[in-house]
């Protein structure tokens, strides 16, 4: 071991990168789960000791895990799965059916879903896939038939919850829900969701028959608990092959964090949000930049990457238009700033930019009538405006009223980084009036 | 359950004479006497009229003892019925009530009895032979030594007292026995006028109860077992149905009788059906409850003390159980203990024809040729016209060379009386048949299949049917009679079927199978995989409280919906036992314990059932909730009743069919319907039938539904569908403070794991929001969570669940999360949230666009010192609240242009943000 120790020890640098990058790719990308719950330990126990008891005393339960995207719902719920199934007995019984209501989006696929899961189709041949109907029946039927003390227990995981009660009837969910208060089978049912008024979508019958309780993951994290976050997310375990470099790399990580304009770049992020999966994003983006060459992230990888993040997506795609559309654009503004945000059309635009064109009397940006209109329907394909509903069909182009979807801040924005932009249409766009 | 035991002598009953009166109506024949003679033996005894007789029984040697009344057949000849007034054997007087005597009752005394509910008439076939009763006065000593076979009478025996009897009550001697000399041996003359009028009654006090009402009912309902009775109100059905649960126990003795010697179920007194006096519901249902409670000798003791119906439920429920045992063998000749009774050695016996006049008003004496058909109008008309039916068939029977159809006969009085009596009583005998093959010595070679037996029954009940219509052509004053009659006989038939110690081996696989899993297997059923461990039991008290204050652990019985359950159960089971239909609508907010009351009911219901107190009935349950579409209530319906798979079309034609033509054996069918309001339609067809249904003549269909809103038939049903569902309601209130207290108590059943303190604030808060048990439950079992993972118990702690835990869960279940979430947020988010407020407050309205807030948030930023962010990163901090629902949004490809509204109050982001 020791031997092995030794070779591993003077691994060249760049296998050490390339391992780097892969274990942590896998912690950021493939949402690792961290070995102890951080910060939701109160959760995790309740959460455990529920499905437990339903694991292993056949008590039907049901529970909501409420709390923003982002916010770990599914990894607290994964955690707590794994350290159930350490238990033997919990994991000799417990019968799991996972449901993802943006995947299961009626009844119907539910149901289906719930059989192939349970692996009811093999008792009973052909029955399954009848009709919805029958399936229903089928399924209530086998739930029935269970006891609290013989049956396995399911556990039926509701990803999405909230879609679920967009369900006609709300079928499932009552069915569900009553089984839960009954004594059939012991089935727990979890939901995931990031609605708060979730119960408020449920039918009062079905409400009723909801144990009401709720976990709510709203993390009260700090800016010091999300520096460590930080750390810990992109520091090296111990066993890492190479010591000398896992050392060399975490405090590396260390003092990035100290950093100053790091800091501050992840105070912005924080600030922002508490997401964590968007300082993932974050932290991959830093640990990409990561080469042979520099072994280790440099608070200036974090600033770009957080540029990267914060960039504007419309602002950017400004920097593609012609001078053209830039010019309808900027017409447009003024056509806003004037009538206050009401719709235009195409012959307005084409009007206030004629006004620019005088004004400069330079014939360079005259342009025949039917490429402005090209012009003008290119940015309605790039959704920087779009008609105003309703007045859609019966118009003539020239005449079909639109909005911009821009705001003023990010014309400007694009205005300043457009690379060659002319300076009269520059001053255009910033003088008040067209 | 057969009883090969018994060697029974066959005996052969034959009419002496020609028939003394006839009655055109209910086609039967008036005789003076009857001849029994015994196979293989030369001799002949003859019954007449006014002898005291032995009735078989249950127990071999104690017979019944009776006087006679009259004997009459019907015109088939199949059906020899006699009209008897009973008397009690000691035996047969409750012990408890033996102590009203005063002294040690001899072992050949007799009673006269007055007890009201037994029905005086019997098969004739099951009298064994004469007896000779003696009256004695009251002082008088008992004859020593007199033969053994010689019974006395001092008193009279109501159930309640004992009264000293005048001898011309007992003694035949005087009566008005036309053509006949008194027995040899019988004691001195009865005279006749006792019984024939009003204020005779008293002897015949039977018939007393059955013209009018109820003196016996409050001590009924006084005497009434369960805690739950609360004396209300009986109805006709009720007490039918006691009768019918008498006579089910009558016939359950006579079935065994039967296979010894193909005898009557003469024991089989039959209520008097005809009477007013009911029983109430309760009074079933309280039995029920006590049935297990009760020792013998306590059912006994308030048997006596009551009025004589309930003293037949007891007899029947213990022959159900065990068909011979004593007890009921001892209570059901109580019944009897009126009835005359000759010399026992009935063989050189000469008949009186005296008739003892039961009937006590309108009859005259039967033997008094043909009076019955004017008398068929009277009160007493019912039971004279079965008499008669029933001697008419007796007659059919002994042209059929004496295998009685006695038993078939008894379940189907009314047959007897119908053109198609014979065909019934063709059916009948094949039912004897079957009977006579489990007797040993009886068989007389005409072996059926016991298969038979069942289409016998479908047979005879739809020739039942039919009697049924031809009832109605009768007479205004008839039809009144014939309607009660009606109910009581029927019930007793399909009772018997089941009581009959012969058929229950064949019955209690069919009962099992409909009321108790109305779903048999449609198909291979799939089952949840069972688990390799058993699940764990509850190890310490908190666990234990958890487990049964889980909602699904159903209590024996529900506290707290009395009333409620006693209305639906009086609903059903007259309905019932009526044979009639009808619609109930239950309203009540969810968690009030409407399905579970009806549950119960239904559990009760099928108990009473399993033990022949009422007809036995389907038991369906749909659930609107449980099916995709309203229009599988059919298929679910047709499934549960028949295991028939169909389409919902083919579905909704086949019940129609079933619900509107006559049927054979139609059992009831109690379809409770939940959650109706999912079974809207726009045409609105299928509340439609439902409701419709119950309305038809041969449905017997009882549609309990249950909805949410009180209103739901005004506000979503069309008037034709309202109009059927009709007004019976029922509005279950949401539960007290106090109730749910004492369902939480009752649930935790003394396992002490709560302060009292905890338990009162968790149902004074889901009491005052609302008044869900099952809201209640759920609390309190999250508090004992809380209280077990709490830090270990304090010593002043006790390791109960106290004030604290129940707060902390109820704060968990009732608090909103909005603050916690806002307070939660990020900057930015909040940074938002109050750039939204801002631009409200500027522009006046609960509504801006995107555009407009982010103006706001740009502000603020630089208010607060940080960096303006840009549109995409304020669209996503935007999108976020979103999703928590924080915020209301248009779909996101509007982009700025989406309009924001506050999903919380203004002053609850205030509140949230300045505690921050």
């Amino acid at each position: 071991m020791s031997k092995r120790k030794a070779k591993y020890a003077h691994l060249p640098i760049g296998e050490s990168i390339t391992q780097v990058q892969s274990m942590l790719r896998e912690r950021l990308c493939n949402q690792r789960l961290p070995d102890k719950p951080e910060g939701t330990e109160a959760q995790h126990k309740h959460l455990l000791e529920l499905l437990r008891r339903t694991a292993i005393h056949g008590e039907s339960n049901s529970v909501l895990i409420v709390g923003p995207r982002g916010a770990g719902k599914t990894m607290l719920l994964k955690c707590v799965l794994r350290d159930l199934l350490e238990d033997k007995e919990a994991q000799k019984s417990l019968l799991q059916v996972h449901l993802n209501g943006l995947l299961q989006t009626d009844d119907r696929i539910a149901l289906k879903e719930i059989t192939r899961q349970l692996h009811l189709e093999n008792v009973v041949g052909d029955k399954v896939f009848g009709s919805f109907a029958e399936n229903l029946a089928f399924l209530l039927e086998a739930l029935k038939k269970g006891d609290r003390s013989s049956s396995r227990p399911v556990l039926f995981i509701l990803d999405e919850f909230d879609l679920f009660a967009h369900h006609k009837n709300q079928t499932l969910l009552y069915n569900l829900l009553d089984v839960s208060q009954s004594a059939q089978a012991p089935i727990a049912v979890v939901g995931i969701t990031c609605r708060l008024d979730v119960l408020e979508l449920l039918e009062k019958r079905v409400k009723s028959r909801f144990s009401h309780r709720q976990i709510h993951l709203l993390s009260s994290l700090t800016f010091t608990q999300y520096l460590q976050r930080v750390q810990s997310q992109l520091s090296l375990p111990q066993d890492f092959p190479d010591v000398k470099f896992a050392q060399d790399w975490n405090d590396s990580i260390k003092t990035l964090c100290e950093d100053k304009s790091a800091e501050e770049a992840l105070r912005r992020h924080f600030n922002s949000s508490k997401d964590f999966r968007s300082l993932h994003i974050l932290l991959m983006l830093c640990l990409s930049r990561v080469t042979v060459a520099k072994p280790v992230i440099k608070p200036a990888d974090l600033l770009e990457a957080s540029r990267l993040c914060f960039v504007d997506a419309k602002a950017n795609m400004l920097h593609g238009l012609s001078i053209l559309e830039l010019c309808l654009i900027i017409a447009m503004k003024h056509l806003n700033d004037v009538y206050e945000g009401e719709p235009f059309n195409l012959q307005m635009v084409h009007n206030e930019f004629k006004k620019f064109l005088q004004r400069k009397s330079n014939s360079m940006y005259n342009f025949e009538q039917p490429v402005i209109m090209k012009a003008f329907e290119h940015l309605q394909q790039l959704e920087l405006i779009r008609p105003v509903d309703g007045s859609a069909a019966k118009t003539q182009k020239e005449y079909q009223l639109m909005r911009l979807m821009l705001d003023h801040s990010q014309i400007m924005e694009a205005l300043q980084k457009y690379p060659l932009c002319p300076t009269d249409v520059k001053q255009w766009a910033m003088s008040a009036f067209g | 359950m057969k009883y090969f035991t018994r060697l029974r002598v066959r005996r052969v009953y034959k009419w002496r004479g020609d028939p003394l009166a006839f009655n055109r109506k209910l086609k039967t024949y008036d005789y003076g006497s009857l001849a029994i003679s015994v196979e293989g033996l030369p001799r002949t005894t003859v019954i007449v009229v006014g002898q005291h007789i032995l009735i078989e029984g249950e127990d071999e040697d104690d017979p019944y003892v009776a006087k006679v009344t009259r004997l009459f057949g019907d015109d088939s000849g199949k059906q020899k019925k006699a009209v008897v007034q009973w008397f009690a054997r000691v035996s047969e007087v409750p012990a408890s009530k033996l102590k009203l005597l005063g002294r040690e009752p001899h072992p050949q005394e007799i009673f006269y009895y007055q007890g009201r509910v037994c029905e005086d008439e019997v098969n004739a076939e099951s009298i064994l032979r004469p007896v000779k009763v003696k009256h004695l006065d009251g002082a008088a000593p008992f004859p020593d030594s007199d033969d053994k076979d010689t019974l006395f009478v001092k008193m009279s025996w109501d159930s309640k007292i004992f009264r000293v009897v005048p001898s011309a009550v007992v003694d035949p001697a005087s009566e008005p026995a036309p053509a006949f000399s008194p027995p040899p041996r019988s004691k001195p003359s009865l005279p006749p006028s006792p019984p024939c009028s009003p204020p005779a009654a008293t002897p015949t006090s039977r018939r007393v109860s059955r013209r009018t009402l109820s003196t016996p009912e409050p001590a009924e309902v006084r005497c009434s077992w369960g805690s739950m009775s609360t004396g209300k109100v009986r109805s006709l059905e009720a007490e039918s149905h006691h009768s019918a649960t008498k006579l089910s126990a009558s016939k359950c003795l006579s079935a065994t009788r039967r296979k010894a010697s193909a005898r009557t179920p003469g024991v089989r007194k039959k209520l008097q059906l005809c009477s007013p006096e009911k029983t109430s519901p309760e009074d079933a249902m309280d039995q029920l409850l006590d049935q297990e409670l009760e020792s013998e000798m306590m059912l006994v003791q308030r048997l006596s003390s009551s009025p004589p119906q309930a003293l037949h439920l007891t007899p029947h429920r213990k022959g159900h159980t065990a068909p011979a045992s004593p007890l009921s063998h001892r209570l059901t000749p109580l019944r009897k203990a009126q009835g005359g009774r000759d010399a026992e050695d009935a063989i050189p016996i000469k008949p009186s024809s005296v008739v003892l006049q039961q009937l006590s008003e309108t009859d005259s004496p039967p033997p008094a040729s043909r009076g019955d058909s004017t008398r068929a109008t009277t009160p007493s008309r019912r039971k004279e016209a079965k008499a008669a039916r029933e001697s008419a068939l007796a007659v059919l029977v002994e042209v059929d060379n004496e295998n009685s159809p006695m038993l078939p006969a008894a379940t189907t009085p009314r047959s007897s009386k119908r053109k198609s009596a014979l065909l019934v009583s063709s059916r009948i005998r094949k039912q004897l048949h079957l009977l006579n093959n489990d007797q040993v010595l009886n068989s007389d070679g005409e072996d059926e299949d016991e298969d038979v037996f069942v289409p016998s029954k479908a047979l005879q009940s739809s020739s039942e049917e039919d009697e049924e219509e031809e009832e109605e052509e009768l007479d205004s004053d008839q039809e009144v009679g014939a309607k009660k009659s009606r109910v009581g006989s029927r019930t007793p038939r399909s009772k018997g079927k089941r009581g009959t110690s012969a058929r229950t081996p064949r019955k209690t696989p069919n009962k099992k199978i409909t009321p108790s899993t109305p779903q048999t297997p449609r198909y291979a059923t799939p089952i949840i995989p069972s688990r390799s461990l058993p699940a764990r039991c509850p190890a310490n008290v908190l666990e234990e409280a958890r487990a049964r204050l889980h909602v699904s652990s159903v209590p024996e019985s529900l506290p707290c919906r009395e009333q409620e359950f006693q209305d639906i159960y009086s609903f059903v089971e007259s309905k019932i036992v009526d044979g009639t239909g009808g619609c109930m609508y239950i309203s009540g907010v969810p968690g009030t314990g409407k399905t579970a009351t009806v549950h119960e009911v239904m559990r009760c219901l099928q108990h009473a059932a399993e033990v022949d107190e009422i007809p036995p009935f389907h038991f369906i349950e749909i659930n609107g909730m449980k099916m995709t579409d309203p229009h599988q209530a059919y298929v679910q319906i047709l499934q549960k009743l028949t295991s028939q798979k169909a389409t919902a079309d083919h579905a909704a034609a086949l019940l129609e069919k079933r619900f509107s033509n006559p049927a054979p054996r139609k059992e009831s069918t109690v379809l409770l319907v939940d959650e109706l309001d999912l079974l809207w339609t726009r045409k609105q067809n299928v509340m439609y039938n439902l409701f419709d249904w119950p309305t038809r003549r041969h449905a017997r269909l009882v549609v309990l539904t249950i909805a949410n809103t009180m209103d739901l038939p005004e506000r979503i049903m069309i008037n034709r569908v309202a109009s059927r569902l009709g007004l019976t309601r029922m509005s279950f209130q949401p539960y007290s403070f106090k109730q749910l207290q004492q369902i939480i108590t009752s649930r935790l059943n003394k396992v002490k794991a709560f302060e009292e303190d905890a338990l009162q604030l968790v149902s004074r808060k889901v009491a005052a929001l609302s008044g869900d048990a099952r809201r209640c439950l759920d609390i309190c079992r999250r508090a004992t969570e809380i209280c077990e993972h709490s830090a270990p118990p304090t010593p002043s702690a006790s390791g109960l669940v106290g004030m604290s835990h129940v707060m902390e869960a109820l704060n968990e279940m009732f608090s909103s999360a909005y603050i916690t979430a806002i307070k939660c947020a990020s900057v930015q988010e909040q940074l938002f949230l109050r750039a939204v407020i801002a631009e409200f407050r500027r522009l006046g309205l609960e509504e801006a666009t995107f555009q407009q807030v982010f103006v706001q948030h740009q502000a603020l930023c630089r208010v607060e010192g940080l960096q303006p962010i840009s549109v995409s990163e304020g669209l996503a901090v935007c999108q976020r609240l979103g999703a928590c629902r924080l915020l209301l949004l248009e779909p996101s490809r509007l982009g700025v242009l989406q309009r924001v509204r506050l999903n919380v109050s203004q002053d609850d982001v205030l509140y949230a943000l300045k505690a921050d």
